[in-house]
Order: structure tokens, then C-alpha cells, then sequence
């Protein structure tokens, strides 16, 4: 059944498509859950919709409120179409060099924009978040790094939906930000087979991005929880240009820039596993569409010069 | 035994401004003091006190965690390349933002 009654009821239950031409033989194979196939194209509309059905349910959201949110872009993008759907304003902090695109798509949604010192790395967002909360305390901050009920979406969704439609999966791997895609969808795969081994591939950024002063400045969402992961992976931009240009030559796939990052390493244990001769089934996630990030840079010109515009950016 | 090391912009003051430099061991922990005898106060900043990995670095071997490789204990080998990084939380595929000092 592909009908709904609205545009939120067609959130998940996205399609997972073989990789013919990238999977290294018939026996080691990757498959790819397409999340750009959301309402507002990518896997934030998943915990985005649970974060605000779990506030509503507790009674921390009532209709007409304000609700605040650190987010430089999908998170903000999905909170935005709820909001407007279930009729919350929503006011997003995020670093100054973002996309444009982001900021375009926001502001259309009707979403409001605070925004937080491109130097201050992406740390600031959150920090200031936080302050402005403090100032208004009847506004909402769902705070998706901390969120149970974003991890939550991926365990009732994500996770079985790729356990039905790939039952003899053997890896699952995603990106790493808030880290609940990970979270959940890993923590369901493993209580139903713990061999199946949950890999998470980070984006490293040009040095501008780790603007920190400190060590002790840093930072680790609460959700994280490094049990459910069997391996972690720093992908840095290269790789993930050539990756996410791969996947476009070979497959057909016009994905986003973490995408190449995950493809990078879905390929990397895919081959590890050609070499020790395992059969093998590695699911990566799509997280959204290339289309927000064109005018980075990144889909242009020769690898280098694409990763000589992405400094600085945040790319993923 | 040669490993290249990279250096994050904020433990550069250790390395006299160097971005990478070379050093050597067959385990995390001994390339770790190896840095710490040509560059006194790196392992401070590397290490807790109590002897683990401080919460706030994230270290790579080839690009992998070395938190899934055995952490300190994590082997190496001639032309690995090892690669520090704060944790600034950056996401992935996801948002990037997250976030320093927001605790």
C-alpha cells in the first residue's frame, strides 16, 4: 500500500536497492536504504516525527509553542515540516556556514534562524541553543542529541524495516552525528542477531572545522553509546567526494556527502570480507539526496579541487 | 619503525607548530610515549591520569577508532598512519552540529 492520509504517514518504509555494480562479487553484496525517500528528503523526518510525538504525549508540547533546535540542516529542515503540520513555530540555531541551500529551504518552511559564529565551529549552535532555552523557558528544545526518542525511531523503524526486507544482513552502516540512527537501528539489529556487526563512519572535516581551544571543550552526544558499535571509521572529504561521485557514475545514486563517507566504509568492510572469503550482505544508509549540497563545491571539478572548496565546510 | 602521526591544530604547541611528525612503537601506548619523549606533555593531553584514552580525543589507525582496536593496546605497524582528533562531534550524516563547551 503506497496511499496516506497525509504527508507525515509516508515517513519511513523506504526502498533498499542493491548495488550490482559496486557490491565486489555475487557473494559479498551492498545494499543501500534510500532516506532521501522521506517527506523532506532525508532520515531526520524519522526522529524528528517521533521527537515531537513523544513531547506532545508528555504534554511538554502544546498547540501554538515555539520550539528551539541546534541543528545545521536536515533535523531543522524535517522539525520545520512537522512544525508547520502540526502547528508549532520553530526557531533553529545553527553555524553560519552552512549550505545555502539549508538556510533557503528553512526559511520557506517558516522556520526562524539564530545563527552562531562560523568560528565557533558547530560547537557554539548547541552552547548557544542552550542559553536562548534558558532565556525562554516556555519554548521547547528537543534536542535531538540527547533525545531518547530520536534513537527510539530508528529501533521501531529503521531497524525492522531492514531486518524484513534484507533478513540475511551481516553489516549495518551509517553515519555518525547525533549518533541515534546508529543507536537504534544497531541496538535492534543486534538483539535480534548479535553477530551482525553495526559500523559507524564519521566525517573528519578540513582543520577549520576543529576550531577547539581546549581538549576539555570537547564533545560526545548523550546518546552515544559505543556498545552497540563493533567499529568506527573517520572518513575524511577525498574520500567522500570520490565515494559519493562513485556511487553517482555507477549506480545511478545522486546522494549527499556523508553518503560517500558511509559508502566509503560499507566498501572498505564489504572488501575485507571478499579477502577472507565470507559471504556477506552490507546495508548502508543514505541519509539524503546530493541536491542541498551543490553549491559546495563538491560535485564539481577535479577531487582536489572539490576538496579545496568543502574546507571549512560542513559537509555532512 | 616509521608511523606518521597527525596533529590537531590545538596540541600543535607541543609539536613546535608541526602538523604531523614521525614516531614509533608496536602499540598505541608505546608510540604514545615515544611522542612524549621528543615532545614533553603530549601524553598528558592524550592520556587521563587513571591511564585511559581521555573521553574528549578520538584517535585513528588507518582511520579506524582505536577505542574498537583495543584502545591503548591497539597494535601498529611500519607506514600506519595515526590520526588525532578532538572530539567535536560534527555529524555525520546527519547534522553536523554539536557541539564544545556545550555541557
Amino acid at each position: 500500500m503506497a496511499r496516506f492520509e497525509n504527508l507525515l504517514d509516508a515517513c519511513g518504509s523506504t526502498p533498499l536497492v542493491g548495488l550490482p555494480r559496486l557490491s565486489p562479487s555475487p557473494e559479498v553484496r551492498l545494499w543501500a536504504k534510500l532516506e532521501d525517500r522521506n517527506p523532506t528528503g532525508s532520515v531526520k523526518d524519522r526522529a524528528a516525527l517521533f521527537m515531537v510525538r513523544a513531547a506532545e504525549e508528555s504534554g511538554r508540547l502544546r498547540p501554538g509553542a515555539t520550539i528551539l533546535e541546534p541543528t545545521s540542516g536536515n533535523t531543522g529542515i524535517a522539525l520545520a515540516m512537522v512544525a508547520k503540520l502540526r502547528g508549532y513555530r520553530l526557531v533553529c540555531v545553527m553555524p553560519e556556514n552552512v549550505s545555502a541551500e539549508r538556510v533557503k529551504l528553512l526559511r520557506m518552511y517558516g522556520a526562524e534562524i539564530i545563527f552562531s559564529p562560523a568560528a565557533g565551529g558547530s560547537n557554539q549552535a548547541v552552547a548557544q541553543a542552550k542559553q536562548i532555552a534558558a532565556e525562554h523557558p516556555d519554548w521547547v528544545m528537543l534536542y535531538q542529541y540527547g533525545n531518547e526518542a530520536n534513537a527510539r525511531a530508528h529501533y521501531e523503524t529503521t531497524g525492522p524495516e531492514l531486518l524484513r526486507d534484507l533478513p540475511t544482513i551481516t553489516h549495518f552502516v551509517a553515519g555518525l552525528g547525533t549518533t541515534g540512527t546508529l543507536m537504534g537501528t544497531g541496538r535492534y539489529l543486534r538483539e535480534k542477531n548479535p553477530d551482525i556487526q553495526v559500523i559507524a563512519a564519521e566525517p573528519r572535516y578540513g582543520e577549520l572545522v576543529y576550531g577547539l581551544r581546549n581538549i576539555d571543550e570537547g564533545y560526545v552526544p548523550e546518546l552515544y553509546d559505543p556498545s552497540v558499535l563493533t567499529r568506527r571509521f573517520s572518513v575524511g572529504t577525498r574520500d567522500a567526494v570520490l565515494r559519493t561521485r562513485q556511487l553517482l557514475e555507477s549506480e545511478g545514486l545522486f546522494v549527499g556527502l556523508s553518503t560517500g563517507a558511509v559508502a566509503h566504509a560499507a566498501l572498505a568492510v564489504a572488501h575485507e570480507a571478499l579477502r577472507q572469503g565470507r559471504e556477506a550482505d552490507v546495508a548502508f544508509l543514505v541519509a539524503d539526496g546530493g541536491w542541498k549540497y551543490l553549491s559546495t563545491g563538491a560535485y564539481d571539478g577535479t577531487l582536489a579541487e572539490a576538496e579545496e572548496s568543502l574546507e571549512g565546510q560542513l559537509w555532512a | 619503525m616509521a608511523i606518521e602521526v597527525r596533529v590537531p591544530t590545538i596540541l600543535r604547541s607541543y609539536t613546535g607548530g608541526q602538523k604531523s611528525v614521525e614516531g614509533s612503537g608496536d602499540t598505541l601506548a608505546d608510540l604514545i610515549g615515544d611522542l612524549d619523549a621528543r615532545y614533553p606533555g603530549i601524553r598528558g593531553r592524550l592520556i587521563t591520569d587513571q591511564g585511559g584514552l581521555h573521553r574528549f580525543v578520538n584517535i585513528y589507525i588507518n582511520d579506524e577508532d582505536v577505542r574498537f582496536l583495543g584502545a591503548l593496546d591497539a597494535k601498529l605497524n611500519d607506514g600506519d598512519n595515526v590520526t588525532i582528533l578532538p572530539a567535536v562531534a560534527g555529524g555525520a550524516l546527519d547534522d553536523a552540529a554539536v557541539v564544545a563547551g556545550s555541557r
